[in-house]
C-alpha cells in the first residue's frame, strides 16, 4: 500500500477519469431507463473529455495564446516562443469539437427517446421489451 | 444483470488502471504528447498563420477539414432532430384564454379555431405562469449574453473564444428566452424556416470560404490565397478563420435552437417549457 499511493498521487488525473469513465459505462449497462443509460452515455464523454484535456497539461506552462503577440505590431513576436511555455494546444481543439458533437448527438439520442415514448408510452426497458414480444 | 454488469465494470476499470502505470506523469512537459507535432504547432503557429491563439490557429487552419466536417455532423444532427419529430398535423384540442375576464376554453373540436387576436389568446397547458421576477431578469440578461456570445466570436483569434462556444452562447441565450416566457414567444421572434436556413447558410460560409480558395489558385481551405480579396493581405489566415467561424457560430446557433424546440414541443412547436 505505500508504494501505491505516490503512484497514485503522480497520476491522479488517470484515476479520477477512470473511475468517472466506469460510473458512466455501470450506468449504461445496469439501468433500465434509456434517459439514465443517455446520462450515462454523457458521463462517459466527459470522462474521455477530461482525459484529454489532462494529458494536454504541462507544468509551469500557461493557457496557449502566445503572449508577446497582444498589443505589439508587427515585429512584437520576433521573440523566440518556447514550446514548454505552453500547454500542448492539440488536445483541447480535438475536444472543443468533441464537446459540441456530443451535445449534437445528445440531442438527436432525446430525440430518439422522444419517438419512443411517443409510440410505446415508456421508456423502461423491460417494458419497452414486453410491448415489442406482444406483437 | 446488476452484480453482472458491476463485475464486467470493476474488471474494465481495473485493466485501464493497471494501463494508466505505462503512462506519463500529470503535468509531464516530455509526455509523448508534447513532443512531437504540438511543438511544431506552439512555435510555428503564429509565424506561419498571424493568429496568437494556437487553439483557434489548430482548429480552423492545420485542421480546417476536421471542423468543417464536425460542422457537417452539427447540421446534420439538427436535421435528424428536425425529420425524426417535427409533426405538421394540427392539435385536436386547443386551449384559449379569454383576455379581459381570464377564463380559459379548453376547445376538443379541431375544426372550430378561434381567432386569436385581442379578445383572445393561446395559451399552453404545460406553461407555468412564471414569476414577473424571473421574466425581467431575463429579459436584461439576454442581449448581454448575445453580446458576449458575438464578442466571443469575434475575438476567437486574440483570446479564449472561437465559432463553436459563442455558436453555443448564443443558442443558449435563445433557450433562456423560450424558458423564461415560452416557447411560442421563441418561435414567434425566430420562425422555423429562418432558423433551419441559418443552419444551412453557416456550414455554407464555411465551405464556400473553403471552395473559393480553389479558383483563386490554392489548394481547398488554403487561405493565404485569399490575399487579394481581404484588405490586409498581412492577416490574411486570420481573416480567413474569422469567417469560417463566424459560419460555424451560425451553424451552431441553429442547430442548438432547432433541437431545444423540436425535443421540448415534440416537434409540433405549439406547446412545451
Amino acid at each position: 500500500m505505500t508504494d501505491l499511493l505516490p503512484l497514485i498521487v503522480a497520476k491522479y488525473n488517470y484515476w479520477l477519469y477512470v473511475i468517472l469513465m466506469m460510473i458512466g459505462l455501470y450506468a449504461m449497462i445496469a439501468k433500465n431507463n434509456l434517459i439514465k443509460k443517455l446520462v450515462g452515455m454523457n458521463i462517459f464523454q466527459t470522462a474521455i473529455i477530461l482525459f484529454y484535456v489532462s494529458i494536454g497539461y504541462k507544468k509551469d506552462a500557461t493557457i496557449p495564446i502566445i503572449q508577446s503577440a497582444h498589443g505589439g505590431g508587427h515585429g512584437a513576436h520576433e521573440a523566440a516562443i518556447h514550446a514548454a511555455d505552453y500547454i500542448n494546444p492539440l488536445p483541447h481543439v480535438l475536444m472543443l469539437t468533441a464537446i459540441v458533437v456530443s451535445v449534437a448527438t445528445f440531442g438527436v439520442a432525446m430525440a430518439l427517446a422522444v419517438r419512443v415514448y411517443q409510440r410505446y408510452q415508456t421508456l423502461e426497458e423491460d417494458e419497452l421489451r414486453m410491448r415489442l414480444s406482444e406483437k | 444483470m446488476r452484480v453482472l454488469a458491476f463485475i464486467i465494470v470493476c474488471l474494465t476499470g481495473a485493466l485501464l488502471l493497471y494501463g494508466t502505470g505505462e503512462f506519463p506523469d500529470w503535468g509531464d512537459p516530455q509526455s509523448p504528447a508534447s513532443v512531437h507535432l504540438s511543438n511544431v504547432y506552439i512555435e510555428k503557429a503564429l509565424e506561419q498563420t498571424q493568429v496568437p491563439n494556437l487553439v483557434t490557429a489548430v482548429l480552423a487552419d492545420y485542421r480546417g477539414f476536421d471542423t468543417m466536417f464536425e460542422t457537417a455532423v452539427v447540421f446534420c444532427a439538427g436535421l435528424a432532430c428536425f425529420l425524426l419529430l417535427r409533426d405538421f398535423r394540427e392539435k385536436k384540442e386547443r386551449y384559449y384564454r379569454h383576455t379581459p375576464t381570464g377564463v380559459i376554453l379548453h376547445v376538443k373540436d379541431s375544426k372550430k379555431i378561434i381567432k386569436v387576436g385581442k379578445e383572445f389568446a393561446h395559451m399552453d397547458k404545460n406553461w407555468v405562469p412564471s414569476d414577473l421576477i424571473i421574466k425581467s431578469v431575463c429579459r436584461i440578461l439576454i442581449p448581454f449574453i448575445q453580446i458576449y456570445a458575438l464578442y466571443v466570436v469575434a475575438h476567437g483569434d486574440f483570446s479564449p473564444g472561437g465559432g463553436f462556444q459563442g455558436g453555443v452562447i448564443f443558442g443558449s441565450s435563445l433557450i433562456l428566452l423560450a424558458i423564461s416566457y415560452d416557447l411560442k414567444t421563441l418561435v414567434r421572434r425566430i420562425k422555423e424556416k429562418v432558423l433551419g436556413i441559418w443552419a444551412a447558410v453557416g456550414v455554407l460560409i464555411y465551405v464556400g470560404i473553403a471552395a473559393i480558395c480553389m479558383p483563386m489558385g490554392g489548394n481547398f481551405l488554403d487561405y493565404s490565397v485569399l490575399a487579394p480579396l481581404v484588405w490586409d493581405p498581412h492577416h490574411v489566415r486570420a481573416l480567413g478563420m474569422l469567417g469560417v467561424e463566424i459560419g460555424v457560430g451560425i451553424a451552431v446557433t441553429a442547430v442548438m435552437a432547432i433541437i431545444y424546440i423540436n425535443i421540448v414541443s415534440e416537434g409540433r412547436h405549439e406547446e412545451g417549457l
